[in-house]
C-alpha cells in the first residue's frame, strides 16, 4: 500500500486515494475539427508506460482535490506530487521532453 | 511426440522415468519464418498451435523474453466459463470453450479441465434482473447456463451465508461446463504440441524493436539478433503497450495489477466455482486442495506484478462474510499478475496500423478462459490477414466507431 | 517425567505441567513447551502423511520451517487445520490430531501410494488419466480426496479480529540477538520503536543459546535488553506476531495471535490482530533456515535439523533421541553436538568435508563425539522412524561415494545442511539477493525501500558478528531520521567470540552408487514428496527455468513454502543443467510468510459492518408499517409494505392504484442531491447536461441527462435552480457518487476557470414524495406560507415553504406521471414531517409505496431508470431523448455521440411492449427474437446453434391502472417498429408474443401530473 504526499493534505495511505488515470491529457480544443479517429487518440489511447508515469490521483476519502503524481510503474516508487495545473517537474524530464513540454504549455497559452 | 498415456508412464517406470523426452527443443532462431509470434503465454501458444495445426502453418517462431507460460498463463485463477452477455463475446467464449472440452485428447496432454460448474451470484433486484438477462442471452447463443434460487445455491453450497448477510444472496447464474483448468498444463500441452510439428519456441529472448519496410513489418529486432517474418503477431498481455509503442502505434489500453492468492492444501469442499462480483469474492478450490481467490483489480498502472494490499483485504472481508467457515482458514501465497484492461473490458484481436502486424490483447481479467478460442481465432487471422467471423467484432476499429461491447455493467467483467 | 525429558536445563516451566491430547492419547508436558517439544518428550516423532506417498513424516524443524509436523489443531467450530506444531505453544487441554491419513496416522491406508511411487514421478498426472476422454472427473475426484491436509471447520467461526493502524519510526523484525541489538541501539538513539516478534519470548535463538554476551547468559543478556526497552515509552514490543507482509512503500502487516495459545476457556476479546504499520524505517533481523541433507529416505521421522536438535535439547529440556547420528557439511553443527553430548546422547558426527577444521571441532571430540570426516549418510532405513543410518565415505573429488558402507544404528539423524538467510520480507517488494560463495546461501541485497537486514537473515551467523551488526543497523535507521543521534553498545562483543570463521561447504545433493534415479528416493520438499530425481526428471524434460521445475515438480509448494528445501532444490537444478546457482536463480518470495488466517486479514469488517448501511431518517417508521426491503447501493429503501395477507403482486397492486386515485408517498430520500454553487454554476450545468440549462431561472426545476466521455449515457435527474448562482442538482440513488466523482474530476482538471462549488447533500436532506390527485390537498393544509395555486406554483418548479413547522424545499416534480409534491426536508426534522403529512392524509386514504411500486408507475409513463433501461452501452438517442441534444453548446460526451456506430439506426432502441394475448408478464431479461420462426427451435435449452436477437426486455409489470401487462425494451432499430409483434422468449424457452409500441402507457397528453 502506497504512501502518497497529498499536495494539501500531507503524507495519508492509498486507501484514502483513487488513481484516475493518466494526466496532462490535453483536450482538444476543437473536437469537431478532428476525425474520429484523431478523436479516438485523445478519447481511448494512453501511453501506458513501463517506467515512469505521470498520472492523476484524487484523494477521494480526504480533500477529494485531484493532483498529479510522477511515479515508476515498476519499482512503484513515487518521483514527485504536483498539483493538476503544474507541468511535469522539470528533474524527471529528458532535454527533449523538457523542450516538449515547453511547446505544448505555450500552445496552451495561445489557445 | 511421444506419447503420454498409462502404458507409456507403467513402460518408462521399468527404466526410472531416465527415457522421456523434452517437451520442447530449445532451438537456434533461423533466419526467416512464415510468421513470428511474440509471447510465449497461452494465447501465444495456443496460436501456434492453431496455425500449425489448422492452416498447415509450422514455420513459425514464438519468441518469448522469459520463460513460456509465465506471464499471466501462470498466475491466474484458472476459471473457463463462456456465459458472456454480448453475442459477440458468448459466441467467441463458446467457442473456447468447446475447444477446451477437447483439449487433453488434442494435444495429448493432461490439462485438467474440470467442469464443476461456475456460478455467479445475485445479490440485489438489480442484479437479478442482470441473471436473467444473461442466462436467457446464453441460452439462445448456445451457451448452458440456469438460474440458481437461494436454496438450490444452499443445496450446493450449504456452507454459504445466504440470508442475514449484508448483502444476501438472492440467485445465482449456474453454467456446468464451466469450470477449472491446470494453467500451467495448458502452456506446457501446447508447447510440446508446437514443438512436435516443428515450430521453434524461443524463450529467453526478448524484442526489442520491430523491423519495417515502410508501413510493413519484416521482423523483430531481438536479443538473439534480427529475425525476419512474413508476419508478426504480437499476444504479450501485460505489455501490449510496450510493444506497441516499439511498432509505433498506440494502444486503448492500460495495464493493472491483478492480484489472487491461496490458502494451504485442505481437504475438498468447495466443488465449483463461486463468484460474486458485487462483492468481489471469487472462489474455487484446486485439486491440491488449496482455495483459489481471485481478487480486484488495483487502480493504477502496475508492472511489479504485485499489488496493494487493501485490494487483498477487501476481498478477504468478503470471503469471510459469504463463508464464515472460512475464518480461521489460513492463506498461504498471494501475487500478482499483469493484465491489460480495455476501455470496454473486452479484447482486441486486430489488424494495427501496421501491415502484417497483427495484436492480440486487452483480455483483462478474463483471459485465461479464452486461451484456446483466442489462438483459434488469432491464428486465422495470421493466416488469413483478415479476421474470423468470431473475432471481426474484437477490432481496434471499433474503439473509432465507437461500437464497443460493453461487458463492464453486465457479464461480470472480472476473472 | 518420560525418558526423552532432560532432567534439568531449558527454559520450560517445570512448575507448571500440562496435559493435552495427540491423537486421542493423554499427553503432558509443560508451560514454554511447544507441541512439538511436548510430543518429543512424549517420544512421539510420528505426525502425519506426505502429501503424494502418504509416506510418514515427523518433526524436523523448529519453526515456520517446518513441512511435516502439521496438526488439525482443536475441534469443533474453532478447529485450525495445518497448524504447525513447532510453533504452537502448548496448553492445558489442547487437542491435536495428525492430518492427511486415514484410519490412523500409524496406519494409513494410501500408504500405499509409496508402492506406487515409481509410477508417480513428477508431473504424472499430466501424462495420464486422459482415457476415456469423460474420464477426468471420475479420477479427479480421487485425487482430490486424497490430497488436500487439515479440514476446514465445518461451523462459522465463533472469533472476533480486528485491524489496528501503527506508525513507526523504526521498526525491527524479529527479536534475536540482532533485533535485541537494533532495537536497542535504536532506542538508546532517541527513536520511536516498534519491535515484533513471532514467538511469545523475545530472544529468538538466544533462547536456546549457551555462550554468554556481556559476561552473563545469552537468556539473561536478552532478558536485560527486553528490560531496558519495556523501560522505554517509545519502543513498543508485539510477542506473538508475526510480519507477514512487506509492501510498498514501507507498508507492513504484522499479525498478533492474542489467544491461540490459552485454554479455550481463557481465551476473550478478538482471536487476531492485524497490525497495518507505516515505518519510516525498517530493520529486518528475521535469522535464518537451516538446510536438510538430501540422502536416500532423509524424510523418515527421527530426521531432525541439527539446529532444531539443539534448540529442543537448551530451550526445552527434550532430548529427541538418545543414539544420534549428525550429518554435517558446516562448522557450525559442531554446537549443536555439545549440546546433544551434554543430553547425554551418544553422537556420531559425519562431516563431508575431509578437510574439515574448527575449534569447534576439536571442542566437541573432546566431549566424546566421535567424528568421520570426508564421509556421507547415503541412506537413512527404517519403517515408521530411523533405525539406521548408512554411512559411506566420499570419494577424493567429493563427487561420488566409495562401495564400503557402514551401518550405524540410530533413533535420530541430526542433519545440517548450511543456512539460508532469511530473506522473505526483503524480497517481498523486490529486493533482490545476491548469491555469497563463501557462505554458500543468497543474501539479501539492494531494495527499493528504506531498509536494512541485519544479523544471520544478512548471512551474518555468528551471534557477536549479529549483535555488532544488529546495533549498527539500528543505529544508522535512527541516524537516517535524526542525523544527530548517537548509541553506545556499551560492551565489545568481537573479544568474547570464539565462533568466528566458521565455514561451510558445498553438499547439496549427497552421491550415492547409483544415480539418483536409481537411489532411494532423496526429499527435496518433504511436504509434496519431490525428490532430487524428480527435479532433474524436469530437467530431462526440457524444463529449465526454476519457476518451470518449481511448477512441475511442486517443489516449494507445501505450506512452508520452501523454506526447508528450496534451496537444495535450485542447487540440484543448476547441477543438472551444468550451470552455477546464482545463474539459476531462485523463485519469488512473496507474501505471506508464514499462512495467516483469513479472518485475520479480513478484520473486524464484517457482517452489519461489511459495507456501510445507509438509512433515510424515515427508516424505523417504514420497518413499524412492515415494509421489505431492497439494497440500491449501500441504502436500505422500502420496497413494498404488504399487509399481512399480501404478496407483493397484491400489495403493489393496492399501492399503484392508490397513486392514481387518491395520494400515496414515497420515501425519496436516497436520491443524490447535490448542491451546485458559483457564478458559473449555470455554464457547469450546461457542459455536464446534454440539454441547456444557462435559460433555467430561479424557482425552476429542470430534468437532465448526463453523458460520460464517449457518449453513453451516466446518469438522469431533475436539477433545481433554487436562486441565482444556486442550483441543486438530484441523481439516481446508485449513481450518486459517481456523478458527484465526474463533476469533481471535470471541475478540477479541464475546468478550473470555472467558479463553481459542489457539496454532496444527499444525508442533509430528506424528500417525502406526495403524489396522486389529493398531493395538493395534504400539502397545502400543512404550509401556510406557499401559494399553492398552479398559475402560482407550476409544474416543474420550486417553492421555500415551512411544512409542518419545518423549512422545506417543495418541488413540483414528478416520477410518477400524478401530480407531485417532492416536499426536502432537513434531515433532522424529516420523521416529524412525515408522520405530518400522513396524519393529514389519513382521510385520503394516504398510503405509502415502496420501491416496486414507483418502478410500475413510473414505466406506464415510459420514465427510464438508469441502469435498468441503460447498461453502459445506451445513449440518449436510443432512448428516445435525442431531441434534448442542444446544438448550441458544447457538453461532455457530445463529440463521441457524433462517432458513426452512435448514430446508426441499426441501434437497439427504447420501445413499449404489451403482451398480444393482453395478460402475459414478460419475464425481464427476456429476449426478442429476430426470427419469429425461430420459436420451433426453442424445445431444449441451451440450443445447438445461436440464434438471433434483437434485443431485451428491461422492465416488465402488471399494470393495474392500465388492466394489462406492460413493459419497456430495448430493440434493434425499434423506434421505427412500433405496431410491429415479436417473439420474445426468457431463459426457460417460455414464449410470449408481444407488440412493440411508444414508451408511454398511461396519460399519454401528461395531464395529470401538471
Amino acid at each position: 500500500m502506497y504512501e502518497i504526499d497529498c499536495p494539501w493534505c500531507g503524507l495519508r495511505d492509498e486507501s484514502e486515494f483513487h488513481c484516475t488515470g493518466e494526466a496532462h491529457i490535453i483536450r482538444p480544443e476543437d473536437p469537431y475539427a478532428l476525425d474520429d479517429a484523431q478523436w479516438t487518440d485523445y478519447l481511448h489511447h494512453r501511453s501506458n508506460p513501463k517506467g515512469l508515469h505521470f498520472e492523476q490521483w484524487q484523494h477521494s476519502s480526504g480533500c477529494r482535490k485531484w493532483f498529479n503524481v510522477a511515479r515508476d510503474t515498476v519499482t512503484y516508487e513515487i518521483k514527485a506530487v504536483y498539483k493538476v495545473d503544474e507541468p511535469k517537474p522539470a528533474f524527471l524530464l529528458t532535454d527533449d521532453q523538457s523542450a516538449n513540454q515547453a511547446t505544448v504549455e505555450s500552445s496552451e497559452v495561445k489557445a | 511426440m511421444q506419447n503420454f498415456s498409462i502404458f507409456s508412464l507403467l513402460r518408462n517406470s521399468m527404466t526410472y522415468h531416465e527415457n522421456w523426452q523434452q517437451h520442447w527443443r530449445s532451438p537456434v532462431p533461423k533466419k526467416q519464418y512464415d510468421v513470428i509470434i511474440v509471447g510465449a503465454g497461452g494465447h501465444g501458444l495456443a496460436t501456434a498451435y492453431y496455425l500449425g495445426k489448422v492452416h498447415g502453418i509450422t514455420n513459425v517462431a514464438v519468441i518469448e523474453k522469459g520463460w513460456l507460460g509465465g506471464g499471466n498463463t501462470g498466475r491466474n485463477t484458472t476459471i473457463v466459463r463462456s456465459n458472456y452477455l454480448w453475442d459477440e463475446s458468448a459466441h467467441l467464449y463458446e467457442k473456447s470453450l468447446k475447444l477446451w472440452e477437447g483439449l487433453t485428447k488434442d494435444i495429448n496432454y493432461n490439462v485438467m479441465f474440470s467442469q464443476r460448474g461456475v456460478m455467479n451470484l445475485a445479490h440485489s433486484l438489480g442484479d437479478m434482473r442482470e441473471v436473467q438477462r444473461r442466462v436467457t442471452a446464453n441460452n439462445l447463443n448456445g451457451v448452458d447456463a440456469v438460474i440458481l434460487t437461494p436454496e438450490e445455491i444452499s443445496q450446493r453450497v450449504p456452507f454459504m451465508k445466504i440470508n442475514n448477510t449484508r448483502y444476501p444472496v438472492m440467485g445465482a447464474s449456474f453454467q456446468p461446463r464451466g469450470g477449472v483448468a491446470r494453467h500451467d498444463a495448458v502452456a506446457w500441452g501446447y508447447a510440446r504440441a508446437c514443438d512436435a510439428m516443428g515450430i521453434d519456441i524461443i524463450q529467453n529472448c526478448e524484442v526489442l524493436n520491430f523491423l519495417k519496410d515502410g508501413d510493413t513489418v519484416t521482423g523483430v529486432e531481438t536479443t538473439k539478433g534480427q529475425i525476419m517474418a512474413s508476419k508478426v503477431g504480437i499476444v504479450t498481455a501485460g505489455h501490449s503497450g510496450v510493444m506497441a509503442e516499439k511498432a509505433g502505434f498506440r494502444l486503448p489500453i492500460e495495464s493493472h495489477p491483478l492480484q489472487a492468492l491461496v490458502s494451504e492444501p485442505l481437504k475438498p469442499l468447495v466443488d465449483t466455482v463461486i463468484m460474486s462480483n458485487a462483492v468481489h469474492a471469487y472462489v474455487s478450490q484446486s485439486d491440491k486442495g488449496e482455495l483459489v481467490i481471485g481478487a480486484g483489480i488495483d487502480s493504477y498502472v502496475g508492472y511489479g506484478q504485485r499489488g496493494s494490499f487493501q485490494v487483498i483485504e477487501h476481498t478477504m472481508e468478503a470471503i469471510c462474510e459469504l463463508y464464515p467457515i472460512f475464518r480461521r482458514v489460513r492463506m498461504m501465497r498471494q501475487w500478482g499478475g499483469i493484465v491489460d484492461t480495455a476501455p470496454d473490458a473486452c479484447p482486441i484481436i486486430s489488424k494495427t496500423p501496421v501491415r502484417n502486424l497483427f495484436i492480440n490483447c486487452g483480455w483483462g481479467t478474463g483471459g485465461f478462459k479464452a486461451t484456446t478460442g483466442s489462438g483459434w481465432v488469432f491464428a486465422h487471422t495470421l493466416a488469413t490477414g483478415e479476421p474470423h467471423d468470431l473475432n471481426a467484432a474484437f477490432s481496434l476499429d471499433r474503439f473509432v466507431t465507437g461500437k464497443l461491447i460493453d461487458e463492464h455493467g453486465a457479464a461480470g467483467v472480472a476473472h | 517425567m518420560s525418558q526423552y525429558r532432560l532432567p534439568q536445563g531449558g527454559i520450560v516451566n517445570r512448575d507448571a505441567p500440562l496435559s493435552f491430547q495427540f491423537n486421542g492419547k493423554t499427553l503432558s508436558g509443560f508451560a514454554g513447551d511447544t507441541l512439538a517439544s511436548a510430543l518429543l518428550a512424549n517420544g512421539q516423532h510420528l505426525i502425519g502423511r506426505s502429501f503424494k506417498y502418504h509416506r510418514p513424516r515427523g518433526i524436523i524443524g523448529q519453526g515456520a520451517e517446518d513441512p511435516n509436523a502439521l496438526v488439525q489443531l482443536g475441534e469443533g467450530s474453532r478447529t485450525i487445520p495445518n497448524v504447525r506444531a513447532t510453533q504452537t505453544e502448548l496448553y492445558s487441554g489442547l487437542v491435536a490430531n495428525s492430518v492427511n491419513c486415514w484410519p490412523s496416522v500409524d496406519f494409513d491406508v494410501m500408504a500405499v501410494n509409496q508402492y506406487a511411487s515409481r509410477l508417480l514421478p513428477a508431473g504424472f498426472y499430466y501424462k495420464t488419466f486422459k482415457w476415456p476422454a469423460k474420464a477426468w472427473h471420475f479420477y479427479e475426484e480421487r485425487i482430490r480426496a486424497s490430497a488436500g491436509l487439515g479440514t476446514i471447520p465445518n461451523e462459522p467461526d465463533p472469533d472476533r479480529y480486528e485491524h489496528v493502524h501503527k506508525h513507526a519510526e523504526v521498526m525491527v523484525v524479529g527479536a534475536g540477538a540482532a533485533g535485541l541489538a537494533a532495537a536497542l541501539a535504536a532506542s538508546r538513539a532517541g527513536a520511536q520503536i516498534l519491535l515484533v516478534d513471532d514467538q511469545a519470548e523475545l530472544g529468538g535463538g538466544l533462547l536456546a543459546e549457551q555462550r554468554q554476551i556481556n559476561s552473563m547468559s545469552a537468556y539473561d543478556w536478552a532478558k536485560s535488553v527486553e528490560a531496558e526497552l519495556r523501560d522505554n515509552p517509545k519502543v513498543q514490543i508485539l510477542t506473538r506476531s508475526t510480519a507477514i507482509g512487506y509492501y510498498d512503500h514501507n507498508f507492513l502487516t504484522v499479525v498478533e495471535r492474542r489467544h491461540d495459545h490459552l485454554s479455550e476457556s481463557d481465551r476473550e476479546g478478538v482471536r487476531e490482530r492485524l497490525w497495518k504499520v507505516r515505518a519510516r524505517e525498517v530493520v529486518l533481523a528475521q535469522g535464518a533456515f537451516e538446510r536438510p541433507m538430501i540422502y536416500g529416505y532423509n524424510d523418515l521421522p527421527g530426521t531432525l535439523l541439527a539446529g532444531a536438535v539443539e534448540t529442543y535439547i537448551n530451550r526445552y529440556a527434550v532430548k529427541p533421541g538418545n543414539k544420534a547420528v549428525l550429518f554435517t557439511n558446516n562448522d557450525n553443527a559442531y554446537s549443536s553436538a555439545m549440546a546433544m553430548l551434554s543430553a547425554g546422547m551418544e553422537v556420531q558426527v559425519v562431516d563431508s568435508r575431509a578437510d574439515a577444521e574448527h575449534p569447534l571441532i576439536a571442542q566437541a571430540t573432546a566431549q566424546g563425539a566421535d567424528v568421520l570426516k570426508g564421509y556421507v549418510v547415503t541412506k537413512a532405513k527404517g519403517g515408521k522412524h530411523v533405525k539406521e543410518a548408512v554411512i559411506q565415505q566420499l570419494t577424493p573429488d567429493g563427487r561420488g561415494v566409495v562401495q564400503d558402507k557402514q551401518q550405524q544404528e540410530v533413533d535420530l539423524i541430526a542433519v545440517s545442511g548450511g543456512w539460508n538467510p532469511a530473506v522473505h520480507l526483503h524480497s517481498h517488494t523486490g529486493g533482490k539477493n545476491r548469491w555469497d560463495d563463501e557462505k554458500l546461501c543468497f543474501v539479501p541485497d539492494s531494495s527499493p525501500q528504506r531498509q536494512v537486514s541485519v544479523g544471520s537473515c544478512n548471512g551474518s551467523f555468528d551471534l557477536y558478528e549479529s549483535i555488532n551488526e544488529g546495533f549498527a543497523g539500528g543505529l544508522s535507521a535512527a541516524q537516517k531520521l535524526n542525523s544527530t543521534a548517537t548509541a553506545e553498545l556499551g560492551f565489545i562483543p568481537a573479544a568474547e567470540s570464539e565462533t568466528a570463521d566458521m565455514r561451510v561447504s558445498a553438499m547439496w545433493l549427497v552421491p550415492q552408487n547409483t544415480t539418483p534415479e536409481r537411489s532411494p528416493k532423496a526429499f527435496v520438499d518433504y511436504q509434496n514428496d519431490t525428490s532430487a530425481a524428480d527435479i532433474r526428471l524436469a530437467v530431462r524434460e526440457g524444463f529449465h527455468s526454476v519457476e518451470h521445475v518449481k511448477r512441475y515438480t511442486a517443489m516449494g509448494f507445501g505450506t512452508d513454502q520452501g523454506k526447508m528445501g528450496n534451496i537444495n532444490g535450485m542447487a540440484i537444478l543448476a547441477e543438472a543443467l551444468g550451470q552455477s546457482i546464482p545463474e539459476t536463480g531462485t523463485t519469488t518470495f512473496r507474501p505471506l510468510y508464514t499462512p495467516t488466517s483469513m479472518g485475520a486479514m479480513a478484520g473486524s469488517n464484517l457482517d452489519d459492518l461489511f459495507d456501510p448501511i445507509r438509512k433515510t431518517p424515515m427508516h424505523a417508521w417504514h420497518t413499524s408499517m412492515g415494509a421489505t426491503w431492497e439494497d440500491v447501493g449501500q441504502w436500505k429503501r422500502a420496497w413494498y409494505y404488504p399487509d399481512a395477507s399480501e404478496d407483493m403482486h397484491a400489495a403493489t397492486k393496492r399501492e399503484s392504484t392508490i397513486i392514481h386515485s387518491n395520494v400515496a408517498v414515497l420515501d425519496a430520500s436516497t436520491l443524490g442531491k447535490i448542491d451546485i454553487q458559483g457564478p458559473d454554476a449555470a455554464e457547469f450545468l450546461n457542459r455536464v447536461y446534454i440539454n441547456g440549462f444557462k435559460l433555467l431561472k430561479p424557482g425552476r426545476c429542470r430534468y437532465g441527462i448526463m453523458l460520460n466521455d464517449a457518449g453513453f449515457i451516466m446518469d438522469d435527474g431533475v436539477t433545481t435552480c433554487l436562486g441565482e448562482n444556486h442550483y441543486l442538482m438530484t441523481t439516481t440513488t446508485g449513481g450518486a457518487a459517481a456523478v458527484l466523482n465526474h463533476l469533481e474530476l471535470w471541475l478540477q482538471t479541464e475546468w478550473p476557470e470555472l467558479k463553481v462549488y459542489l457539496t454532496s447533500v444527499t444525508d442533509h436532506w430528506a424528500t417525502i414524495s406526495v403524489n396522486g390527485p389529493d398531493s395538493r390537498k395534504i400539502v397545502e393544509s400543512l404550509c401556510s406560507d406557499v401559494d399553492f395555486d398552479s398559475e402560482a406554483f407550476p409544474f416543474m418548479s420550486f417553492q421555500d415553504g415551512t411544512v409542518a413547522g419545518a423549512p422545506c424545499r417543495i418541488m413540483r416534480i414528478s416520477f410518477s406521471g400524478e401530480l407531485t409534491y417532492e416536499i426536502n426536508v432537513p434531515a433532522h426534522m424529516a420523521r416529524h414531517v412525515w408522520s405530518a403529512v400522513f396524519k393529514a392524509g389519513e382521510a385520503y386514504q394516504i398510503t405509502p409505496y415502496g420501491t416496486e411500486t414507483m418502478h410500475i408507475v413510473r414505466a406506464e409513463k415510459g420514465f427510464i431508470i438508469v441502469g435498468q433501461e441503460t447498461d453502459g452501452s445506451m445513449t440518449a438517442h436510443d432512448v428516445g431523448y435525442g431531441g434534448m441534444f442542444s446544438s448550441k453548446k458544447e457538453f461532455i460526451g457530445k463529440r463521441s455521440a457524433q462517432r458513426v456506430h452512435l448514430k446508426s439506426p441499426e441501434r437497439k432502441q427504447l420501445v413499449g411492449m404489451k403482451p398480444v394475448d393482453g395478460k402475459t408478464v414478460a419475464m425481464e431479461g427476456a429476449h426478442i427474437l429476430t426470427n419469429a420462426a425461430d420459436v420451433a427451435l426453442l424445445t431444449s435449452l441451451p440450443l445447438k446453434e445461436p440464434i438471433k436477437m434483437d434485443g431485451h426486455i428491461t422492465s416488465s409489470y402488471y399494470s393495474p391502472v392500465m388492466g394489462h401487462p406492460i413493459a419497456l425494451a430495448v430493440v434493434k432499430g425499434g423506434q421505427q417498429r412500433h405496431g410491429e409483434k415479436v417473439m420474445v422468449s426468457d431463459h426457460l424457452g417460455n414464449v410470449c408474443e408481444m407488440e412493440i409500441c411508444a414508451t408511454t402507457f398511461y396519460d399519454l397528453e401528461g395531464a395529470k401530473q401538471r
